[in-house]
């Protein structure tokens, strides 16, 4: 099947689509399916002014956490973004902007994005800081607020498996954030661990149709990195 | 004699019922997990991700991908599932959750909760805590009874940026149980030797007696 989603590598998959001042989504959560052959890409390219949104800001020294180093980022819109001395030093300096958004409506928001639902209401945040500027409304008795949709110029995504069609199989607590971020970015782009043909994947166990996905390639990858190694006793 | 943390946890435990689902926040609540009665059978939510989390792995069994919402490794069962992060809090936001467990730093006699941000301080975020306690059937709270500096942390009104309002249900700290009713704190149950007075005397909520 022809369908031009295949590339060869990083370099290759992320030509032509990076510019200053972008909006970037990133799927994952921690350090836990994160495209980190995309993100290194991104670092090489020095775009810069980027806006990011994603749950979190990598470490120090690995995934977003790489950007925030060489200062490419402008912006974050995230959750939580408490592993990462960097972005401490740099939004205390003033020198990153940080938008927080509630784990959960950060995620409804950009499957919204994803969707054409332009906002959406819901309790999370009334009565908080979060609800400051946002309208609010009252439906059946209770008081709701009004969260807007994320969409982004370009989404950056990691799998398990994914064929030549762009269809992804995303493996355990690995899938997180990437389903949602993948449909609210233009261009989607997914780095996969196995790049397989088209009809090798079973049909019922896609967890995210080709039709969202623009460029895939296979990355390279050392060991997977954890942030907190915690252990039982035998 | 106040509670220990380790009681703390075994008392919130006998909160759990049979068939809950159940989200424990980092920390304390993580450890009640440990205390959770034999004869129940209780569902760990991650809200990264996954329904019925196992214990912590052995050496062998470490495997990046199963991670909690701590970011912590952690193992999967036979009842396991995935999904994805607005899966996640559709769960969590549509009600579907019968109990959260978080952390505190205030908690007023109203139900309103601090638990994410001290102005001035570095803010590392809110993560899910706001969607947790907006959707979830009851928040119970884990917190020492005062801060380091001896101030009360049950108060008549949160002093710190809200975490969510009118959300707590129930709070256990060192010295004993209390219920958050529409009038007042209510005293369920007192640890080994703690008065009257001395709840009295370390909180600024309304006691009801």
């Amino acid at each position: 099947m022809a369908n031009n989603k295949v590339f060869q590598n990083a370099h290759d998959a992320m030509q032509g689509i990076l510019f200053d001042g972008m909006t970037i989504l990133s799927g994952g959560f921690g350090i836990c399916g994160i495209a980190e052959n995309i993100t290194e890409e991104i670092k090489a390219s020095k775009v810069s002014g980027l806006t990011v949104v994603s749950n979190n800001c990598g470490i120090d020294g690995f995934g977003l956490g790489t950007l925030l180093h060489t200062r490419q980022i402008k912006k974050m819109i995230s959750s939580y973004v408490g592993e990462n001395k960097t972005f401490e030093e740099q939004y205390l300096k003033g020198e990153l902007e940080l938008e927080f958004s509630p784990q959960g409506t950060l995620a409804e928001r950009c499957r919204a994005g994803g969707a054409g639902i332009p906002a959406f209401y819901t309790k999370t945040g009334v009565g908080t800081i979060i609800a400051e500027g946002k309208e609010t409304k009252v439906i059946d008795g209770v008081e709701y607020l009004l969260e807007k949709a994320i969409k982004g110029d370009l989404s950056i995504i990691k799998a398990w498996k994914g064929d030549e069609s762009g269809n992804l199989v995303f493996r355990k607590a690995a899938r997180n954030f990437n389903p949602p971020m993948a449909k609210a970015g233009n261009i989607c782009v997914v780095e996969v661990e196995q790049l397989v043909k088209t009809g090798e994947l079973d049909p019922d166990h896609i967890h995210l149709p080709g039709i969202y996905v623009d460029r895939i390639f296979e990355g390279k990858y050392t060991e997977k990195k954890i942030e907190f190694v915690t252990l039982r006793e035998e | 004699m106040a509670w220990t943390r380790e009681d703390i946890c075994r008392v919130a435990a006998l909160e759990l019922k049979d068939g809950y689902y159940c989200n424990l926040g980092i920390g304390m609540p993580t450890k009640v997990a440990n205390y959770i009665p034999e004869n129940i059978n209780v569902t760990l939510q991650s809200e990264n991700g996954m329904l019925g989390m196992g214990p912590f792995p052995l050496e062998n069994e470490v495997d990046a991908d199963i991670i909690n919402a701590g970011k912590q490794t952690i193992t999967e069962l036979p009842e396991t599932s995935y999904f994805d992060s607005s899966e996640s809090f559709a769960m969590i936001r549509g009600g579907h959750i019968d109990l959260s467990i978080l952390g505190a730093l205030q908690v007023s006699e109203k139900g309103d909760l601090a638990n994410w941000m001290i102005p001035g301080k570095m803010v590392k975020g809110m993560g899910g805590a706001m969607d947790l306690v907006a959707g979830v059937k009851k928040v119970l709270i884990l917190m020492e009874h005062t801060a380091k500096d001896g101030q009360p942390k049950l108060l008549k009104e949160c002093t710190l940026p809200l975490t969510g309002k009118s959300v707590v249900d129930m709070v256990i700290t060192e010295l004993g149980k209390f219920d958050i009713t529409p009038n007042g704190v209510e005293i369920k149950e007192l640890a080994p030797h703690v008065t009257l007075d001395e709840i009295k005397a370390k909180t600024e909520a309304k006691i009801l007696i």
